[in-house]
């Protein structure tokens, strides 16, 4: 069996390290911070983990509609920050736990190819240089939060989510925030419960753009009705850090405006982290900055892999390990099945939560099915009323001819939980047929899919 | 050791195969013997073997592609082992192959395979140029691999079933490339563009009348071949025609005899009756039994006889040898099961294109009499019409009798007109004399 390097312990890197540990290849990990990458150290698990305490609180912050009355509501974002990191370093520990238990050698420090097969890791202050060889080298090094040219950010007035998670232990009384999707969504939620006047500057129309715009349009009221101020096909112009905080100039529709805020959160997407790796040294391919591969992940140069947020595939931690288990299956003479992007579970946890895969209406149509569109409100929905949760809609998109399943939109409470039965429907290509001879338990807010599938097919029962 | 999958030559005619889809992809293990890909000649769709064990490095021309006979169109190595595609791999392959004509095996094969392998064509004295004999690389596969068993339960998405049924794709005849080999969406779509419809898919609402709507079927590899080799038959060669009407009395109560003890699916046809008596005579008058080629008439030792028999997209023949020495018995299950097989694609690259003669029956259809083209580098070919009641003339009176006419088109370059009379005048007195058939 090949052995194999991997660069960077992230989601894609450390799950790669893994199957390659299962399939027998031996292998080394190479990661020059912490275990779990982005996702669990300064990602995906801290954000949730924020976002279930600004539920709790909203809970508390409508305890009169559930008939519970208490003298003063004190909520402490100290608190709530500690739970996060507490929760993140219990995974992180999870994931150095399994590293051993695969037997997967873990090597700290920056690594750099430096020849065919060959890796150098440190040499930075006393540190010696390790030199590692392996048949195969998977670089898994992730990306960060993108800056414009000329910001930087200060960890006070001008942060990403990087430092949001990591450093600001206080919620701010004010912001602005630099982008409407997915991580500019959470963040708004998180800090907007907490009090903050939170203003959600996007350059389309809409906030989350990728999503179906009846999704988007859901949460866009819902953040409105908690106060938001939503300044959608805005581009920000520039800011000022002032002493109290951040004075920001916004292109906004109507006209040029000011905001000012105790502090701005840029959350406009990632850059990849490929400086300093050798890459052009070692004549692997880039594409502004990502890492060009192909369906198997391999890199123009024979023997380098790129996974996860390097190669500019996908930003998603899912994606990135499926792509980490796809190169290492390869490595190891399978073949994997490519992945089918579209297929990509995305999700957006703020409240109420966004869900989808596959394709929107609008793609559907671009692509020429015979577009069928179901809808389900979660007003009709029992779990959801009862749950006093009930904003929100699942919508599908099916193609008449046959009952194709081609995309699912969701919008309302923990519907990202919903995404699973219509992804495995579309992988094993069940159609509408298969999915409405599919009992949903009752009550469910997983019925509200089913009618929508049946209302696809012009034969809804509930509305 | 790396090498390379060449093309093999599956037929006499052979030029060029059509990959249909390859079954591993590169970096798949592959297991000595292990179906490998599937290719298409003029005639058959049929899958290739490896020829030995390790990993399919390399594929040189992928699904859809045309390689040359005998160009590689893939490489096998060691598990590991780094390969590059050969550069102007064409031209390397021919070298090769000639090297080990005409006897496969190649060295690196271990000679125990119980399967069966292509035999390269067989060799003609005067046959140019010479044809590459497929290095014994490839091993073919007939029939197996392929669900048959209809009870068996059908692996295949819920997806993949509604466009079979919709799109007319049989699935018992596909292979499926989803997990655990279910047949998925994109298997039922190839299929279908390959054109293994089993019915045409139903029309879209009628066009008004003169709009000209209609619909355009794409050719398959067999439409096109049968398209250019009857255009290559018909326009060069000198065609002429013998009819004759056989008295069938004789033969049909000799038949009725013969079958009065047989079980329902050995019963002996007319067809086989033709097939024996065309054989017999060919033997007595070999001047039919023989093939043009450019720079001489070749004359095979035996006698071969190609059975035309319908496809849904076309026809195939089918070649039955030394029917001249073979009882009406074996004849029968012989035309049976190549006939049978043939209709389901498993007719063997080997079991067809050697013939001299073709025998083409239309009988089943009530055709009185018809005149069939004759294939190169065929000399003549037999046109059998049904076995009819009619008025004749027996002993001076007037009597029913049953009739059958046939008609032998010759290739004028090499017979003549009185070669083929009394060809044809053999065949009648077989027929009118059946018992001559059954010694």
């Amino acid at each position: 069996m090949p052995s194999v390097i991997i660069i960077g312990g992230g989601p894609g890197g450390y799950v790669a390290a893994i199957r390659a540990a299962q399939l027998g290849l031996e292998v080394t990990l190479v990661e020059r911070e912490w275990l779990g990458g982005v996702c669990l150290n300064w990602g995906c698990i801290p954000t949730k983990a924020l976002l279930r305490n600004a539920e709790v609180l909203s809970l508390f912050q409508h305890a009169k509609d559930w008939g519970v009355t208490m003298e003063k509501l004190n909520a402490d974002y100290g608190v709530a920050f500690d739970r996060s990191r507490k929760v993140a370093d219990q995974l992180v520990k999870g994931i150095g736990f399994l590293m051993k238990k695969n037997k997967i050698k873990v090597v700290t420090g920056d690594a750099k190819l430096a020849g065919k097969g060959v890796v150098t890791v440190g040499g930075a202050g006393d540190k010696a240089v390790q030199t590692l060889a392996a048949d195969h080298v998977i670089l898994a090094v992730g990306a960060r939060p993108r800056l414009l040219p000329g910001m930087t950010a200060d960890g006070e007035r001008v942060v990403t989510s990087r430092e949001a998670l990591l450093d600001n232990r206080t919620a701010p009384k004010s912001i602005v925030i630099l982008g409407g999707g997915a991580i500019g969504c959470e963040f708004a939620y998180v800090y907007g419960t907490y009090g903050a006047k939170v203003t959600l500057v996007e350059m389309r129309d809409h906030l989350l753009p990728l999503e179906d715009p009846e999704s988007s349009e859901v949460l866009e009221k819902a953040y409105k009705a908690k106060g938001f101020d939503l300044l959608l096909g805005a581009k920000y112009e520039g800011h000022d850090v002032t002493k109290k905080g951040v004075k920001v100039r916004i292109a906004a529709k109507d006209g040029p405006k000011t905001v000012e805020a105790d502090r701005m959160l840029v959350a406009l997407g990632i850059a990849p982290n490929t400086e300093g790796l050798g890459l052009e040294a070692a004549g692997v391919k880039t594409d502004r900055g990502f890492i060009t591969v192909d369906d198997q992940m391999r890199t123009n140069v024979p023997g380098v892999w790129a996974i996860g947020d390097c190669n500019g595939r996908s930003g998603l931690a899912h994606v990135a390990s499926a792509q980490g288990v796809l190169a290492v299956e390869t490595i190891a003479g399978h073949h994997p099945p490519a992945l089918r992007y579209e297929d990509m579970p995305r999700c957006t946890y703020c409240h109420p939560q966004v869900a989808s895969l596959g394709l929107t209406e609008a793609q559907a149509k671009e692509r020429g099915h015979d577009v069928k569109v179901g809808r389900f409100p979660l007003a009709a929905n029992g779990k959801a009323l009862a749950l006093g949760d009930a904003t929100g809609q699942v919508k599908v998109v099916v193609d008449g001819k046959y009952g194709e399943l081609l995309g699912v939109h969701l919008v309302g409470p923990d519907v990202t939980e919903l995404l699973p039965e219509f992804g495995l429907a579309r992988s094993a290509e069940a159609t509408a047929t298969e999915i409405e001879h599919t009992v949903h338990a009752h009550p469910t807010l997983s019925e509200a899919l089913h009618e929508a599938v049946l209302g696809a097919m012009g034969r809804a029962i509930h509305i | 050791m790396a090498s390379n999958i060449l093309m093999p030559k599956m037929g006499y005619d052979m030029e060029e195969g059509k990959i249909l889809r390859w079954l591993k992809n590169e970096g798949d293990a592959v297991k000595k013997s292990e179906p490998i890909a599937e290719i298409e000649t003029d005639k058959v769709a049929i899958e290739i073997e490896a020829f030995a064990g390790g990993v399919l490095a390399k594929i040189l021309m992928p699904a859809g592609g045309v390689a040359k006979v005998g160009a590689p169109i893939g490489i096998i190595a060691e598990p590991g082992e780094k390969v590059e595609a050969p550069a102007g791999a064409e031209a390397k392959a021919e070298p090769a192959a000639a090297t080990t004509a005409p006897s496969p095996p190649s060295g690196d094969l271990s000679p125990t395979g119980e399967r069966e392998r292509v035999q390269p064509p067989q060799p003609s004295p005067l046959s140019s140029p010479p044809t590459n004999p497929p290095g014994g690389e490839v091993a073919r596969r007939a029939g197996e691999g392929v669900r048959e068993a209809p009870d068996e339960r059908l692996k295949a998405s819920p997806l993949a079933k509604k466009i079979a049924t919709d799109l007319g794709v049989e699935l018992a005849g596909l292979s499926g490339t989803g997990p655990g080999g279910r047949i998925v969406r994109r298997d039922v779509e190839e299929a279908a563009n390959q054109g293994l419809t089993g019915r045409k898919p139903a029309a879209a609402a009628a066009g008004a009348p003169g709009t000209g709507g209609g619909r355009k079927e794409p050719l398959s590899g067999m439409r096109k071949a049968i398209a250019r080799r009857m255009v290559e038959a018909m326009a060069p060669i000198p065609h002429f025609y013998v009819t004759m009407a056989v008295d069938m009395d004789a033969a049909m109560a000799l038949r009725a005899q013969i079958n009065e003890a047989r079980e329902k699916d050995e019963k002996i046809s007319v067809n086989d009756l033709v097939l024996k008596a065309c054989a017999l005579a060919l033997r007595k008058h070999p001047s039919l039994n023989a093939r043009w080629e450019s720079d001489g008439v070749f004359h095979p030792d035996e006698v071969a006889i190609s059975v035309a028999v319908a496809l849904p997209d076309g026809l195939i023949a089918p070649d039955i040898h030394q029917a001249d020495t073979k009882s009406l018995g074996t004849i029968n299950r012989e035309v049976k099961d190549k006939a049978g097989r043939a209709k389901n694609g498993h007719l063997g690259p080997d079991e067809y294109g050697r013939g001299t003669f073709t025998l083409s029956n239309l009988g089943m259809f009530g055709v009185e009499s018809f005149t069939a083209i004759v294939t190169p580098p065929q000399s003549a070919a037999i046109a059998v019409g049904a076995v009819t009641q009619e008025a004749v003339v027996k002993d001076g009176q007037l009597a029913v009798g049953q009739v059958m006419r046939f008609t032998i088109s010759a290739d004028h370059r090499i017979t003549d007109g009185a070669g083929s009379a009394q060809f044809a005048v053999e065949v009648k007195r077989l027929l009118e004399n059946p018992l001559q058939l059954l010694v």
